[in-house]
C-alpha cells in the first residue's frame, strides 16, 4: 500500500457521533491537502464536510452484538473500498474496528482517544494499543500510566 | 432559551425530570430539550429525541444556558460558542452510563470558567437559579481553550498522514504496552 511519490495520500477520517465527531472535526485541518473521507456513525454530519467522501457505519458498543457485527462488515466495505493509506480515528469502538480491519490491507493507523477520558483510557484505546501504530490520550497522566502518547488535546 | 441536551446513544431521565421539576417553578423561561431515548414525562419542556448536527448547532447557539450530560460534543462546542454550562454526569450506578467516566470529565472540566457541574436535583436547581440571577444568559464567559495544545495535536496528525513509510523498515512498530 505504498503510495507513489507526489500523490496525495489517502485518509480515512473515522469517528463516532456526538463529540467524538466534534474532536475529529476540530483536527480536519490536519488533513489539509489529503484525500480525506470521513466515515461515522450520524448521517446529518454529511452537512458539514459535503456528501463526497462520506460514509455512515452503524453505531454500536460491546453490549450490542448484532449491531457489533453490522458495525464491522459496513467498515469492511468502507476500509476496502476508501482503500486508505492512512486511517486516523477519535473513537469509539467502530474506530478501533477500522484501524483493526485497515492493518490488514497494509495503512498506517493512529487512534486518539477522547478528551472526555481524563483518568483512563476507553475500552476502544486499550484494544487498539496492540493494533495501532500510535495511540494518544489527551491527558497527560493517563497516557503516563498506560503506554500511550500524549501529544496535544483539542481544548 | 435554555437548551438542554443528553446525547443520541443512552436515556437520561434523571437530567430531564430535574430540569423539569425547575421549569415549573420558572414558567418564564422556556426550557428545549434534545432527549435521546428518555421516556421521562417531562410536561414544563418542550422536548425533541433527536436533531440533526446543524439543528443541534443551531438551538445551541441561540440559547443562552446549555443544561446536559457531561458529554465531550456539548462541552466543546459550548466552549466554541461561549456558552455557561451546567453538566450533570451520568452516573453508572443509576444505569445511566456504561462506566462513571462523565464524573471524571466533568471534574476536569469544571476548571473552565463557563462550566458548572451539578450532581443532583438540588445542586441543579442551585446552578440554574445562579446563571439567572448573574445573567450569564446575555452575556458570553470568555471563550477558553488551549490553541497551542490544539496546533501541537493538529501537527503531530498532520505528520503522520503525510509520512512517506519506508520500504526497508516498514511500519510495523508493536507497543508490547500492557495497561494495568
Amino acid at each position: 500500500m505504498l503510495r507513489k511519490k507526489n500523490t496525495a495520500p489517502v485518509v480515512l477520517a473515522v469517528s463516532s457521533g456526538g463529540g467524538h465527531w466534534t474532536q475529529m472535526q476540530r483536527l480536519a485541518p490536519a488533513f489539509s491537502g489529503a484525500d480525506v473521507h470521513f466515515a461515522t456513525t450520524d448521517a446529518s454530519a454529511s452537512e458539514q464536510v459535503g456528501a463526497h467522501n462520506f460514509y455512515v457505519y452503524p453505531d454500536a458498543n460491546k453490549s450490542t452484538p448484532i449491531r457489533l457485527m453490522l458495525c464491522v462488515l459496513s467498515l469492511v466495505w468502507i476500509v476496502l473500498r476508501v482503500r486508505p493509506d492512512v486511517i486516523v480515528s477519535t473513537g469509539a469502538a467502530g474506530g478501533f474496528l477500522a484501524i483493526r480491519i485497515g492493518r490488514l490491507i497494509g495503512a498506517r493507523t493512529m487512534f486518539i482517544d477522547s478528551i472526555a477520558n481524563a483518568r483512563r483510557l476507553s475500552v476502544s484505546a486499550h484494544l487498539a494499543l496492540n493494533v495501532a501504530d500510535h495511540v494518544l490520550s489527551q491527558w497527560p497522566g493517563v497516557a503516563a500510566k498506560t503506554g500511550a502518547e500524549y501529544r496535544g488535546a483539542v481544548i | 432559551m435554555i437548551f438542554a441536551t443528553v446525547g443520541t446513544q443512552l436515556p437520561f431521565d434523571r437530567l430531564l425530570t430535574n430540569l423539569d421539576s425547575w421549569a415549573a417553578r420558572n414558567p418564564n423561561m422556556h426550557v428545549f430539550a434534545q432527549c435521546g431515548l428518555s421516556t421521562a414525562k417531562v410536561p414544563h419542556i418542550k422536548t425533541t429525541p433527536t436533531l440533526s448536527q446543524s439543528a443541534f448547532r443551531h438551538h445551541f447557539a441561540s440559547a443562552s444556558l446549555i443544561v446536559a450530560h457531561a458529554g465531550m460534543g456539548t462541552i466543546l462546542t459550548a466552549a466554541e460558542l461561549g456558552k455557561p454550562v451546567i453538566l450533570m454526569p451520568r452516573r453508572a450506578a443509576l444505569n445511566e452510563h456504561r462506566n462513571d467516566h462523565q464524573s471524571d470529565t466533568a471534574r476536569e472540566m469544571a476548571k473552565l470558567s463557563n462550566v458548572m457541574i451539578a450532581e443532583d436535583e438540588a445542586a441543579l436547581h442551585a446552578a440554574l437559579n445562579t446563571a439567572m440571577s448573574q445573567r450569564l444568559c446575555t452575556q458570553s464567559p470568555k471563550h477558553e481553550t488551549h490553541p497551542a495544545q490544539l496546533e501541537g495535536l493538529i501537527d503531530v496528525v498532520r505528520d503522520f498522514v503525510w509520512a512517506v513509510p519506508s520500504k526497508e523498515a516498514p511500519v510495523q512498530f508493536h507497543k508490547g504496552a500492557v495497561s494495568t
